[in-house]
């Protein structure tokens, strides 16, 4: 069995920065860090989970068919997502909610896909490099895989992080056991792919804890790969940042892929499909309600003289963003029927014009009859 | 279509002699010339040339990244290679026998099929997915099988197949040009098989999309592809002995189907007989009938009859010619549509 390695923690649920040495090699990545962008990262998580609870409330109030919240993830979400750069390539699974947001996806393209106007949602080259939600558990590994081998056959690394690409898959402790994860491990590995594979470890998938998808933690996974592997906090939004930003440095660098586990936990249910109840206990909730991501994180802020009013500031800044996604949600209208036959292949083909033809005919005719 | 074809500078090299596998071979070489971003990747392929030598030499000539021992997982594979196209490649996927895509099942019908649709055109999947196909080589098992309907069956992956060296060159190069994903069945039974190939691409060229009359006729029209081509070819000439002249055609392209060559073919001959290796239930020769019928059920004065592979597994390689469809049933279907009564029916209307 490989060695277990600290688990990476800068903030103590409580709010106070560690000192150990594992905290103290990734203090540089922090104190490189401006008071704004600091207080950058404590907006993003109120507004994802301000996100997260107004699109719950959508969904029973019928405007969503589901929502899949991010509740409690959002402090591995936010730190990975703000260590990227801006050439970087995003490959998620369908929770990254914070992450799309920060890469720059409009939150209603997401909200479209789970109210069922698209399947996809939004052209990851105008959405920084945030490719479309995947749900079939692990697909998106292999797609990262290939984009990182495709930076690597370029071979355009330069030394320079600035511009040097990388890539991120995000995916949950279930899909660790999809064969496409351990594949894209394989070739990532096999063609030393400057990709980052990001694992939400929210222990539950579904209803199956994380014990049937592993009797090992998972990120001594990656050694068998021959991919480093390091396990941090993922409710301290400091250890995912520092830790994401140093491995992608590294993989871009063309050091080789790397993978982080982040210890987090699903607040929420499932989806809104979803009851929790029936399969865990509340004591486990409650103890990790006790880490709150959030909580833990305004500790800090206020530990190093953030005030009242920023705190203020935000919550008003998340109730506008929760008010304007309701009222353009509720603004978002069903798209031409025509539309489900383009786009099928690259050029427009006989079969589908005919069958839109056809069907445009058929509902026309209904119509006059009616 | 991309303009790589169109661009392609290479001298005409005239008509040579080469095998079916050696025709795919310059075509994949042609390609690589033609567009820096064509890379292949399979198992094999590389140092060995694949397990049909159908990539031989490519690796020696074009290098390692552009011609890939890819790590052994299918998925892997047409995976990566999606991630690739993300990033402005064209790849080329090697699966090594037909009974080893199912690995990739999820990957090509999934994601694939579907990515062009859901970035509502943004992104194109320029994959070309090459697969050694169908039996009468007494392999053993999972190496003889007609998996082509799957494909077919899902929206927005193009399923072609060729038959003949000529075909096969120049239908590889425009699968690789196309910026769709293209399933490409190579008849592994045939990969010896000679024939005249001319280079030469141009507008006249027959595009990769249209079915290709081998013979004409004017009492039954026969349509197959790939590997019993050939054969239904050898059932025309027999036939003719008995003066029943058969339409042979080739579809070449399976998915989508070019349903107006068959039907002008029927609406001449009223008589239609479908042949395929791949088992009959859910396969191409139901649609086709079914496509047919509905097209030109006036024009027709019997039944379709098919002529497949039974409804079971693959059989082991010595009962092989029990299994697949050969002259000899071939002509039997023909005399059924003739209204000449024989021993068979078809196992459907007994
Ligand atoms: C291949 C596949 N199998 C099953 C499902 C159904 N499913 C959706 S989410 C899920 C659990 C996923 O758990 P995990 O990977 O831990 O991610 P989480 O939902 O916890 O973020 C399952 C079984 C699926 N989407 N894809």
């Amino acid at each position: 069995m490989a060695e277990a390695a600290p688990t990476v923690q800068l903030l103590s649920p409580d709010g106070v920065l560690q000192s150990d040495a594992t905290a103290e090699q990734y203090r540089p990545y922090i104190d490189a860090l401006s008071d704004e962008q600091l207080r950058q990262f404590h907006r993003d998580m109120v507004v994802t989970r301000r996100f997260d609870l107004e699109a719950t409330n959508l969904q029973r109030q019928g405007q969503l068919a589901l929502w899949p919240p991010s509740h409690g993830q959002e402090a591995a979400q936010v730190g990975s997502a703000r260590a990227m750069r801006h050439q970087d390539h995003v490959f998620p699974s369908y929770r990254e909610h914070a992450v799309a947001m920060i890469r720059g996806v409009d939150v209603v393209d997401i909200v479209r896909l789970m109210r069922g106007v698209t399947h996809g949602g939004w052209n990851p080259a105008e959405r920084g490099n945030f490719h479309l939600y995947t749900l079939v558990l692990g697909s998106q590994a292999l797609h990262a895989a290939g984009y990182a081998m495709g930076i690597t056959f370029d071979g355009i690394a330069t030394g320079d992080p600035e511009t040097d690409e990388a890539v991120v898959v995000y995916f949950g402790d279930g899909a660790t056991s999809q064969g496409d994860v351990s594949e894209a491990l394989v070739f990532a590995a096999s063609f030393q792919a400057p990709q980052v594979f990001f694992l939400q470890n929210n222990h539950w998938a579904i209803s199956v804890p994380v014990s049937v998808q592993s009797r090992t933690p998972l990120y001594l996974r990656a050694g068998g790969f021959g991919i480093p592997g390091i396990q941090i906090d993922g409710n301290d939004v400091l250890a995912s940042y520092a830790v994401t930003r140093k491995n992608l440095d590294e993989a871009r660098a063309g050091d080789g892929p790397r993978m982080i586990e982040a210890l987090t936990y699903r607040i929420g249910a499932h989806t809104t499909s979803d009851d929790p109840t029936k399969y865990r206990l509340s004591h486990e909730l409650e103890s990790w309600i006790a880490r709150d991501p959030i909580v833990r994180y305004e500790a800090w802020l206020r530990s190093r003289g953030e005030g009242d009013a920023f705190f203020a500031e935000t919550a008003t800044e998340a109730e506008d963003f929760a008010a304007d996604l309701r009222k353009r949600t509720l603004e978002l209208t069903v798209p031409s029927t025509d539309r489900i036959f383009d786009h099928v292949y690259s050029e427009s083909h006989p079969v589908m014009d005919g069958q839109k033809q056809w069907l445009a005919d058929y509902e026309a005719s209904l119509g006059a009859e009616g | 279509m991309s303009d790589t074809l169109a661009k392609a500078t290479g001298p005409a090299t005239g008509t040579e002699q080469l095998t079916l596998s050696k025709a795919i071979n310059t075509g994949l070489r042609r390609a690589l010339e033609d567009d820096e971003k064509v890379v292949l990747l399979g198992e094999d392929i590389g140092k060995l040339g694949g397990v049909f030598r159908v990539t031989d030499g490519l690796q020696r000539d074009f290098g390692e990244r552009r011609v890939m021992d890819a790590p052994l997982g299918e998925s892997g594979i047409v995976g990566t290679a999606i991630g690739l196209a993300f990033r402005g490649y064209r790849p080329v996927c090697e699966v090594q026998f037909d009974g080893f895509i199912y690995p990739a099942f999820n990957q090509i019908v999934a994601q694939l099929a579907k990515l062009h649709y859901r970035t509502d055109g943004a992104v194109s999947m320029p994959i070309t997915i090459r697969v050694p196909y169908g039996g009468g080589i007494g392999a053993v098992e999972h190496h003889s099988e007609s998996p082509e309907a799957y494909f077919a069956h899902t929206s927005g992956l193009r399923v072609i197949t060729c038959s003949n060296p000529q075909d096969a060159h120049t239908m590889i190069r425009q699968a690789i040009a196309c910026d769709d994903p293209v399933l490409f069945f190579e008849p592994k039974r045939r990969y010896w098989t000679k024939g005249d190939v001319d280079q030469e691409i141009t507008p006249a060229t027959l595009s990769m999309e249209s079915a290709r009359v081998v013979m004409a006729g004017s009492d039954v029209t026969l349509v197959g592809y790939g590997p019993l081509v050939a054969t239904a070819s050898d059932a025309a000439l027999a036939a003719a002995d008995e003066g029943v002249s058969i339409e042979v055609i080739d579809l070449r392209s399976l998915s989508p189907i070019d349903f107006d060559t068959v039907e002008a073919s029927v609406r001449k001959t009223g008589r239609l007989v479908i042949t395929h290796e791949a088992q009959q239930f859910g396969g191409l020769g139901a649609e086709i009938a079914a496509s047919i019928t509905e097209r030109c059920f006036d024009y027709l004065q019997a039944a379709p009859a098919r002529v497949t592979g039974f409804d079971v597994p693959y059989p082991a390689a010595k009962l092989e010619d029990h299994f697949l469809p050969n002259l000899d049933r071939l002509l039997d279907a023909v005399d059924r549509v003739m209204g000449k009564r024989n021993s068979l029916t078809g196992w459907g209307n007994r």
